[in-house]
């Protein structure tokens, strides 16, 4: 099972190396890791999707907290969230197939943000599904190349707040 | 800028704080942090540290190797329970403490590192001596940072400190390019810490105590399963009085050894797999298991799945995420065990349990740790049976890691804390003789006794040049059966008997001990073990006994690998002796 973690570190050299190695030390599963400034420059954002079932995210939050430079943690399993991916994709597009694609890409409420001779590169946010079934649309028409942020997260202004934990 | 008045001799503004060097600032800090003996060894970009270090109150020791010199600040730190200081130079200097600190993370002690480093504009590119101290230490330290900057020099070094000694202890490194040590800055005053990442829980949830406390005055069954930071935390006299409140049969664990007095009749000594058959099978049928500062260890628990089956267990740890990583805990109390025994210990009720303990006593009486006491030979277990009737609560006790280790644990009574060391999670063989030398730096006047095994003897033997030349007095007992005697029994248990390469040649060691200037008797006889102990106890100077133990003698109770904890081997060898 995905679970969306949201870590707030101190910007500084070495955490996300901190992070990310004691994922593999401890060997954790990382779906996705997505790192960003924050308003405060001294602290950075980092949403991490891991697999696992709820001991292993338990345990993931605690050895995250445990992580000297990591200063507040998030766990938002069950909360409301807002998760987004972000996608750069490059789809293998002859001109006879063009209006067929351009109109897939609409559909999707995707950007195309290049245009080659035999190529379009397309733009797309979204949850995670929406930027899978985008991938699997355009599948068929040969997938040159893919650039993903991964999943980066903020819980909604509900009642079903995610826990806070440290 | 003279506005600033000057109270009392304190400068008032950063202005009229003098200026310093980094290593002005490192050798200042440290005495500032009540550090008077630190360990350490020199080399190229560490000399700015070392010459300020000439004339400092700090009495300085220096190993023959940055391991040694690891353990004995390792030594050090849990003799006495201050943070252990070691120094050393960039690549291979700092590659050397690897061990020592991967040792120190594993059984929570504290300890500071000080690393140098090449300049900082040569960093990244090959320079002489550099290696990557901080990526290679982030996993096996609490904390560690490379300072850049002189002016965060300084705070650095304090947050080392404080980051080390609090919460569940650990080593915390500071990686200082030489170029920094030469820099200058104005000192920064003494202000509090601001870590806004590092949160101690220290009092425990006052709901978890009462409901932990109700649930022990309920239970007919309970253990007391005690682990090392009961000592960490300084909690040795808090648990006492709350087993004897709530009438509790108390098993520790090697790290605990001395948390309780084991010579006393609540006391189930060690448990797990080599520890005694009354201890586990207490565990096994227990209704209640209470874990003070003790973390699951699959040295421990045996096979997960059927470690304790009937019991509720109550977790106690200042470290949230050693709460239910291993086994699933009914009841967690985070936060210190001094604390949260004391407030347990107001709200218990004494219980007389007098089934439970008659059946312990029943397996004490029937399953004591033994040996054949009968044997011409000199048996281990015999020889530390002796040391420990010359000696008993006045040793310091230090170990290597293998069989004697576990003879040790099993016939030494530990009655007081911080009188046990070994190295546990990591199991580092060669930790003995310099962890024994740090715990005689630390504790001048004590008898320190480092029982060790031939091979473990061999990986730091060079120390005892240290010893010499510092003029401590400690006494080295080697067990010496010719093999790695664990790495043998394994073999001969679960390998067919194929001795694969578990057998070293060793030097005489006795004559390797009066080379370095110590004193070296061999003992081969089993009438002479008294005699030699007597006289290595009367020696003034270092003294190291060779004892030719019995050479395939195995450690037993033992729970193979994969068993649960009461599928205990060797207990039909106990009853043969009989």
């Amino acid at each position: 099972m995905k679970h969306i973690i949201s870590a707030l570190v101190q910007n500084k050299p070495g955490v996300l190396a901190h992070v990310a190695g004691m994922f593999a030390a401890r060997a954790f599963n990382i779906d996705s890791l997505a790192v960003g400034r924050t308003d405060d420059p001294a602290l950075s954002r980092m949403t991490i999707v891991v697999l696992g079932d709820d001991k292993v995210v338990e345990q993931v939050r605690k050895q995250l907290a445990k992580i000297i430079d990591v200063v507040k943690i998030q766990d938002f399993s069950g909360a409301e969230v807002v998760a987004r991916d972000l996608m750069l994709l490059c789809v293998h597009t002859p001109p006879e197939k063009r209006p067929e694609v351009l109109a897939l890409i609409e559909m999707f409420k995707a950007k195309v943000v290049d245009i080659g001779q035999k190529t379009i590169m397309v733009e797309a946010t979204g949850p995670e599904e929406k930027i899978e079934a985008l991938i699997e649309a355009c599948k068929p028409y040969g997938i040159k190349n893919m650039a993903r942020t991964g999943t980066v997260a903020m819980a909604k202004f509900s009642k079903n707040a995610p826990a806070d934990n440290q | 800028m003279s506005k600033t008045t000057t109270k009392g001799g304190c400068p008032q503004s950063p202005e009229e704080f003098p200026l310093k060097t980094g290593a002005e600032i490192v050798v200042d800090t440290l005495i500032e942090q009540g550090v008077d003996t630190m360990f350490g060894y020199l080399g190229g970009v560490v000399l700015p540290l070392f010459d300020k270090l000439y004339d400092a109150p700090i009495n300085f020791i220096i190993p023959r190797h940055e391991q040694g010199g690891c353990h004995m600040a390792d030594g050090y730190a849990r003799a006495t329970g201050k943070v252990g200081v070691i120094i050393a130079t960039s690549g291979p200097g700092a590659c050397n403490l690897i061990t020592g600190i991967a040792n120190a993370m594993m059984d929570s002690v504290p300890m500071v590192a000080l690393t140098g480093q090449v300049r900082t504009d040569l960093i990244g590119n090959d320079a002489f001596q550099e290696a990557d101290t901080t990526g290679i230490t982030r996993p096996i330290t609490k904390h560690n940072m490379i300072v850049k900057d002189v002016k965060d020099l300084q705070p650095a070094i304090r947050e080392a400190f404080y980051i080390a000694k609090t919460g569940r202890p650990g080593p915390v490194l500071i990686d200082i390019p030489v170029d920094v040590s030469l820099a200058k800055c104005r000192e920064t005053p003494l202000t509090g810490i601001s870590l806004p990442g590092y949160k101690l829980q220290q009092s425990g949830h006052s709901r978890q105590i009462k409901i932990a406390a109700a649930t022990i005055n309920k239970s007919e069954k309970p253990v007391l399963y005690v682990g090392g930071g009961v000592i960490t935390a300084n909690a040795s006299e808090e648990l006492r009085t709350f087993a004897k409140k709530a009438n509790l049969p108390v098993t520790m664990t090697l790290m605990a050894l001395g948390a309780y007095d084991q010579t006393q009749a609540e006391s189930l000594d060690m448990l797990g797999m080599h520890g005694s058959a009354y201890a586990n099978y207490a565990v096994q049928e227990s209704d209640l298991l209470i874990a003070v500062g003790a973390r699951f260890d699959d040295r421990v628990t045996g096979k997960l799945k059927t470690f304790a089956p009937n019991a509720k267990i109550i977790h106690i740890d200042i470290d949230p995420s050693s709460i239910s990583k291993n086994v699933h805990v009914d009841i967690p109390v985070v936060g210190d065990a001094k604390f949260i025994l004391a407030e347990l210990t107001k709200e218990i009720e004494y219980r007389p349990r007098k089934d439970w303990f008659d059946k312990i006593a029943e397996w004490k009486s029937k399953y004591p740790f033994k040996y054949d006491t009968a044997s011409a030979n000199i048996k281990p277990q015999y020889v530390i049976e002796q040391i420990w009737e010359a000696t008993k609560d006045n040793a310091i006790i230090v170990t290597g890691v293998g069989q004697h280790q576990m003879w040790t644990a099993q016939f030494y009574k530990q009655t007081k804390p911080r009188h046990f060391i070994t190295s546990g999670g990591l199991g580092t063989m060669g930790f003995g003789l310099p962890a024994a030398i740090g715990a005689q730096v630390a504790c001048p006047d004590a008898l320190v006794i480092d029982i060790d095994g031939d091979s473990s003897f061999n990986m730091t033997m060079n120390e005892l040049c240290t010893a010499v030349q510092y003029e401590l007095p400690i006494k080295v007992c080697i067990l010496n059966n010719g093999y790695m005697g664990m790495v043998r029994q394994w073999q001969e248990l679960f390998y067919g008997k194929r001795y694969s390469k578990s057998s070293l040649r060793n030097p005489e060691f006795a004559a390797v001990a009066e080379a370095f200037g110590a004193v070296g008797i061999t003992v081969d006889k089993k009438n002479d073990v008294k005699t030699a102990i007597a006289k290595m106890l009367a020696e003034k100077r270092p003294c190291l006994v060779d004892f030719r133990v019995e050479r395939e003698e195995n450690v037993w109770p033992m729970v193979p690998t994969g068993k649960s904890l009461h599928e205990m081997d060797g207990l039909s060898i106990f009853e043969s002796m009989s």
